[in-house]
């Protein structure tokens, strides 16, 4: 990347997508990037109250109790982080 | 007769005297470049009235004090940008503040950075250190001025008692003056004594004189060299005059260290240099220090020697008056005007400093024994750099004895030192901040301190002049290396660049944002710092830049929120009752910024217990004003504290200074005017003053309180409005007939206020104050002065909207035929806002005619430039009649036709102007015939030589044709199109644009009366004004070419602007190119496409790209029609986006995305995928442009095909191996991510359970 490079509008936009939480960048591994996924989903579910019903069907229970397990589960989606071999 | 006679005299006397004063007026503004004094102040007595103790010294000293003595050295001062602008040809307008600053402001020189003070907070329970100035010093030492100051107005009213009284003694023998002087000698003389006898306490002070040598290294006071030295030159100087006027200087010093007793002991280097100066000349003063006289005039320099605390200063200097006073002194103790003083002062000030000072002299000025020569101390350090001892003194301090000078080989003499190690080029009147950076061989020698030191001197040199990327990592480094560089160094390398008389505006506003990042690093640690800080950033706040006073306010409110509130009233407290006006004034300014970044609520107490002070009227002044000042700042965020701020202030309206009681009413004006329309409950408490004050007093303190009365009335109940403005409309009417300038445009602002309050009644104001007031305001002279006019005109206004029309009207129609101009022109302004607001239905039939005929004539009799009042006043008088015109319009007509006919080109010109506002009420009247004659007469005058003529027929044409339509033109259409052709050739701007808007009307309307062949040389035509630099000609013109193309077909029309496409000019291109786009949208897509697509055949740049930006713009037009011609442009699109040529792709890539953008969810997924295949390889694209426009059509995909068609093209990147792949991919996830996050958990891919992490999504595969 040249000096000038540096200011223009594409690192901003980079900079830009820093700003949420759930995007990624080059560095990111696996597990990081599951629990993104994890949430994104649990939200959605949430989020769309057919799909909330259709799961409660599913499972035999309330609609309020599926919401709560979902929200429950974003708290760690994938269990704790595994030990870095790596470095 | 002979009265009229000696009326006329009378009133042409008075219009010169208006005259002179006028020049005189201007005077300094012409000298300085029309700063203008008046456009900043927001309450009536800023500066000449609100000056404290300049009452004596009258304002034309004042400026013959300032642009005298600096202008003289200025001139002298080397300039780099000046010698550079003048080598190059040409006369760049100096863009340093100092050239646009008036006088008050350039008081901001006078004053001088003190020593840092104590921070209570960092030092604890501890007691501060002697040697550290404490806040107790600073209210000392600013007593201590005070008591001087008026010590020295006792001697001069004294002096003058006794002259008086010696005049009335004996008329016939006139006394010697240098007997008076004596006298005054021995009086002033005696004074010191007994005001020691008074204040030992503070005489006595054990530290005070310390703070002295701080203040001289930490104050280079570069903005001196002119009255360099200026402190110890002037300061003290018990025996001479009295100094009404001295307030610009005074403050400058502080005077902590001038105390004669205070350190006996103590070696003369290590006392106050200003010491001296006093009429007890010091004991121990050791001589050494006269020699190095030169440092003495590089004062500003001592900061820049890290030795500098050390060198003794300036203090030779100070003494002499002392022992032999110049003739000019001795003439002070004479009777003397205080202009004289103040002019004598100055050319004394020059020949003390110019005067070298002997070893007899020094002999005779100090006893034989009782003192002893020491030698100097081992870190004293001669001045380094030769180049800077040459820059820096331009005047010689006299070096008593010639002395060899040290041989330098690597001096320069003429051409500037190159800057070593890529520092940027140094001018002139830097080498005495950074000489020091020019000499680098002693690098390695430096202590850390002073490598620091050096170090941060090159950054802000880099700040200073360097380039942009130099100046912005020198920033950066500033910033992060903040708190290592610690807030001394910091700040005394920076604030004395701030007091640079050559500073520019980029300058500053470069080391302003400097001190702003430092403050946010250094944060408490700026706290001794704050005064010092304030006294450069101060001036900013009156500066007359608006982004300067911004970046002021920016400043302080940084400060504020770093230093916190104790401190900051610690450090301003002082300034407060500062004898200097403007000390006083900036300081309540910088206080109110305070407020506002702290919060009113936390400054209230401090408030409210200074504008009490009974120590002096000053501080009560400055408290009072720091509300004003609030007020105006935050505007009606006053409101929740309204109450308490006028309780604050409530008592200085019986104050017994009257300064005070003004700037209270003022100040209560101001809060009424941030509140309004609220809040009357919190001013109950100062009606009654106010109502009693405009009673009992006079002059400005009345124009004071009618202004604040003004501006509360609106605020009240109608029925308490109707009261009160009944009750102070016997004053302003009493005061109609004030020839005072500014009470006359508080009186004219006050009823217009009243008027316009709700409970003010029509026949009220018909009955009481029309009479008066037209008596006394609607009179000749008011329109000579432009602000006056404004107010009057702006006020008839608004009596107008209560009375009606036809009473305004009525009063002043008769004045439009009056023989001064600008009296006309103010009438017909009037006329044409009240007839604007309220309509002509007011207006009976007699009015009418008077109305019309008088009108006709001012509009004939017009000869000045400023013609738009006169035109507007037509326009709007025709227009609020309508139909009633009717009959006038012949007449009008005759006028106009007569003037377009007429020598001078004004003329021509604003006839024609007129035809354009009139054109619709002639429609309206039926005057269609009318109006065809007029066309013809217009499209004779079509050969007018004047472009601004021509641009004004043009437009006349153009409203013509708008309302009679094409058909009933006259001339027919068919015969104006082919004569306007050739004027669309003209380059004038003004004739572009309204010829093309004509000939885009008839295209867009007539298009039919004109053969083909004609639109085609026209089209021809049209290209040259693609080159137009006024956006509104393009766009024009490119409407144009879709008007035409509709008219007679596309090919032809694309067949020209295809051509267009192999010209060089870019803009001409783009515009081709928008041109065919538009063509393409009126006529549809598909009569263009074929030829266009074939035109990309041509194996030539230009036109490739010019077709694939054609093809952009189409697509971007057509939207969704688009989904019809998608499958034809693919196979060239394909071409485009695997072509060797970036811009190809990049043109190609922003077509794809408005075609996505276009057709999505219109079934055309299969090709767009395609696209995306061709489009996805350019994501490893560097080149800007390029990039941006492949993610912005991956965007428009992601729109028209779906995130997870997207994320599928995204998933074999994301985790690739080689990290600048990874970087790529991320990127286009992110703002997948962002676009479209919930579209995107369905079409994750699933990942299996790892060990004990659960990555699997088992909701989605459940099934019911």
């Amino acid at each position: 990347m040249q000096a000038s490079d540096r200011f223009n509008i594409n690192s901003q936009l980079e900079h830009l997508q820093a700003k949420y939480v759930g995007t990624g960048h080059a560095d990111l591994n696996r597990f990081e990037w599951a629990v993104n996924i994890q949430r994104d989903s649990f939200a959605s579910y949430i989020g769309h109250y057919p799909m909330l019903a259709y799961f409660a069907i599913a499972e035999n229970e309330s609609i309020g109790r599926e919401r709560y397990n979902f929200m429950q589960k974003m708290l760690l989606p994938c269990g704790l982080p595994p030990e870095r071999e790596d470095d | 007769m002979d009265d009229e006679i000696a009326k006329t005299q009378e009133e042409r006397k008075r219009m010169q005297q208006e005259i002179a004063s006028l020049d005189s007026v201007t005077y300094d503004r012409d000298l300085y470049g029309g700063t203008d004094r008046d456009a900043y102040v927001t309450s009536i007595p800023v500066n000449d009235e609100d000056d404290a103790n300049n009452d004596a010294m009258n304002s034309e000293v004042v400026r013959k004090l300032s642009y005298t003595a600096p202008k003289n050295v200025y001139d002298n001062l080397p300039r780099g940008g000046a010698d550079e602008d003048n080598s190059s040809g040409f006369l760049k307008p100096s863009n340093k503040i100092i050239d646009r600053e008036d006088d008050y402001r350039r008081r901001r020189l006078n004053r001088v950075l003190s020593p840092d003070r104590h921070d209570a907070f960092a030092a604890g329970e501890k007691t501060p250190d002697p040697s550290v100035r404490t806040y107790a010093d600073a209210m000392r030492q600013q007593a201590l001025e005070r008591e001087e100051e008026e010590t020295l107005k006792a001697i001069a009213k004294k002096k003058k008692e006794e002259e008086e009284a010696a005049k009335a003694e004996g008329g016939s023998k006139r006394r010697n003056r240098w007997d008076q002087s004596q006298d005054g000698g021995a009086a002033a003389a005696a004074a010191p004594a007994a005001k020691k006898a008074k204040a030992t306490s503070d005489w006595d002070l054990p530290d005070a004189a310390a703070p002295g040598i701080g203040r001289w290294d930490a104050t280079p006071t570069p903005g001196r060299v002119s009255d360099a030295t200026p402190s110890a030159g002037r300061r003290n100087r018990w025996d001479e005059t009295p100094t009404p006027g001295r307030s610009a200087d005074a403050d400058a010093t502080p005077s902590g260290g001038a105390t004669p007793g205070a350190t006996p002991a103590g070696m003369a280097w290590d006392a106050t240099p200003k010491g001296l100066a006093t009429p007890t000349p010091k004991r121990q003063r050791s001589r050494w220090d006269e020699t190095p006289a030169t440092m003495g005039s590089a004062t500003p320099m001592a900061g820049a020697t890290p030795a500098a605390a050390y060198t003794p200063g300036v203090t030779p200097v100070g003494a002499i008056d002392v022992a032999t006073p110049t003739p000019s002194a001795i003439n002070l103790r004479g009777a003397i005007t205080p202009e004289q003083y103040n002019l004598l002062r100055w050319e004394k000030d020059i020949e003390e400093r110019n005067r070298p000072l002997t070893d007899e002299e020094l002999d005779t000025m100090f006893p034989l024994e009782g003192y002893k020569i020491l030698d100097p101390p081992a870190s004293y350090v001669p001045i380094r750099t030769p180049a800077r001892k040459l820059l820096a003194t331009p005047t010689p301090m006299g070096t008593p004895l010639y002395q060899i000078p040290e041989e330098n080989r690597g001096q320069q003499f003429d051409v500037p030192k190159e800057a070593p190690g890529g520092l940027p080029f140094m001018k002139p009147e830097d080498y005495q901040y950074f000489g020091a950076l020019l000499n680098e061989d002693e690098e390695e020698e430096l202590s850390p301190d002073e490598q620091k030191e050096r170090k941060i001197m090159k950054l802000l040199l880099k700040v200073k002049n360097g380039t942009p990327p130099q100046r912005k990592t020198a920033l950066r480094q500033l910033t992060d290396k903040a708190r290592e560089f610690g807030a001394g160094p910091l700040f005394n390398r920076i604030l004395p660049l701030l007091m640079q008389p050559t500073l520019e505006d980029q300058e500053r506003h470069l080391l302003v944002k400097v001190i702003d990042r430092v403050l946010y690093k250094l944060d408490e640690l700026v706290r001794p710092y704050v005064h010092k800080i304030l006294v450069v950033i101060e001036p900013l706040l009156i500066d007359e830049d608006y982004y300067a006073r911004v970046e002021g306010r920016e400043i302080i409110s940084n400060l504020s929120k770093a230093a916190g509130l104790a401190t900051m009233i610690a450090a301003m407290r002082p300034d407060i009752d500062n004898i200097d006006e403007y000390v006083r004034n900036t300081t309540a300014r910088a206080f109110s910024v305070v407020a506002s970044a702290l919060g009113i609520p936390a400054l209230l107490p401090f408030l409210k217990a200074v504008c009490q002070s009974k120590k002096s009227w000053q501080a009560r002044h400055t408290g009072i004003k720091i509300v004003q000042q609030i007020a105006i700042l935050i505007g009606c965020a006053v409101l929740p504290h309204l109450r308490s701020l006028v309780e604050i202030i409530e008592h200085g309206l019986n104050d017994e200074n009257q300064k005070v009681r003004t700037i209270t009413a003022l100040s209560l004006a101001a809060l009424a005017e941030a509140a309004a329309p609220y809040g009357i409950e919190s001013f109950d408490s100062v009606l009654k003053p106010l109502w009693k004050g405009i009673r009992s007093h006079r002059g400005k303190v009345l124009a004071a309180f009618l202004k604040s009365i003004g501006f509360i009335i609106p605020l009240m109940d109608a029925i308490y409005a109707s009261y009160y403005t009944k009750e102070v409309m016997v004053i302003l009417i009493r005061e109609f007939q004030s020839p005072d300038e500014e009470m006359k445009k508080i009186v004219l602002k006050v009823v217009k206020q009243c008027v316009s309050t709700e409970g003010v009644e029509a026949d009220y104001i018909r009955s009481d104050i029309l009479p008066e007031f037209f008596r006394n305001f609607w009179v000749r002279r008011m329109a000579l002065d432009r602000r006056n006019y404004k107010q009057l005109v702006e006020t008839t206004v608004e009596i107008a909207n209560k009375v009606g029309v036809a009473d305004i009207v009525g009063r002043i129609v008769e004045d439009l035929k009056d023989e001064s101009e600008p009296y006309r022109r103010m009438v017909m302004e009037t006329i044409e806002k009240v007839v604007a607001n309220l309509g002509a239905s007011d207006i009976d039939a007699r009015l009418e005619e008077l109305l019309i005929d008088g009108i006709l004539y001012a509009f004939q009799e017009q000869t000045s430039d400023d013609a738009n009042v006169m035109l507007n006043g037509f326009g709007a008088v025709v227009n609020s009649l309508g139909q009633r015109v009717k009959p006038y319009l012949p007449q009008i007509c005759g006028t106009i036709k007569w003037r377009l006919n007429n020598k001078s080109a004004k003329v021509r010109q604003q006839a024609a102007d007129l035809i354009s506002r009139i054109a619709v009420v002639m429609k309206q009247c039926q005057e269609e015939q009318l109006m065809g004659h007029l066309g013809v007469v217009l499209y004779e005058y079509l050969g007018e030589e004047y472009p601004e003529v021509l641009g004004s027929i043009l437009g006349a044409l153009k409203a013509i044709v708008n309302v009679i339509g094409m058909t009933k033109m006259t001339p027919p259409i068919k015969d104006l199109l082919p004569r306007l052709t050739p004027i669309l050739k003209n380059r004038h701007e003004k004739v572009q644009e309204n010829c093309i808007d004509l000939v885009g009307r008839i295209a867009d309307r007539g298009a039919e009366f004109v053969p083909a062949r004609e639109w085609m040389r026209i089209c021809f035509e049209l290209l040259e004004m693609l080159k137009a630099h006024k956006k509104g000609i393009r766009r024009a013109t490119v409407n144009t070419f879709g008007y035409i193309a509709k008219a007679i077909g596309p090919q032809d029309v694309l067949a020209t602007l295809l051509n267009n496409l192999k010209v060089q000019e870019r803009q001409n291109r783009v515009c081709t190119t928008v041109a065919i786009a538009i063509v393409a949208e009126t006529c549809s897509p598909f009569t263009v496409l074929p030829a266009l697509m074939n035109e990309y055949r041509v194996p030539e740049l230009n036109v490739q790209n010019g077709v694939l930006k054609s093809l952009s713009f189409l697509f971007e037009y057509i939207g969704e029609m688009g989904k019809d011609y998608i499958y034809a442009v693919t196979p060239l699109l394909e071409d485009a986006l695997m072509d060797r040529d970036l811009v190809h792709r990049q043109t190609a890539a922003s077509a794809v995305k408005h075609m996505a953008l276009g057709v999505a969810g219109l079934g055309c997924e299969d090709a767009l995928i395609h696209l995306l295949n061709y489009v996805w390889p350019n994501i490893f694209e560097t080149s800007p442009h390029v990039i941006n426009a492949v993610m912005e059509a991956i965007e428009g995909m992601r729109v028209a095909l779906g995130a997870a068609v997207v994320l599928n093209y995204c998933l074999q990147g994301l985790f690739h191996p080689a990290r600048k792949v990874r970087e790529v991919y991320w990127k286009i996830y992110n703002s997948l991510y962002i676009g479209a996050q919930d579209a995107l958990v369905a079409a994750y891919p699933t990942l299996d359970d790892e060990h004990n992490n659960i990555y699997s999504r088992p909701e989605l595969v459940m099934f019911i």
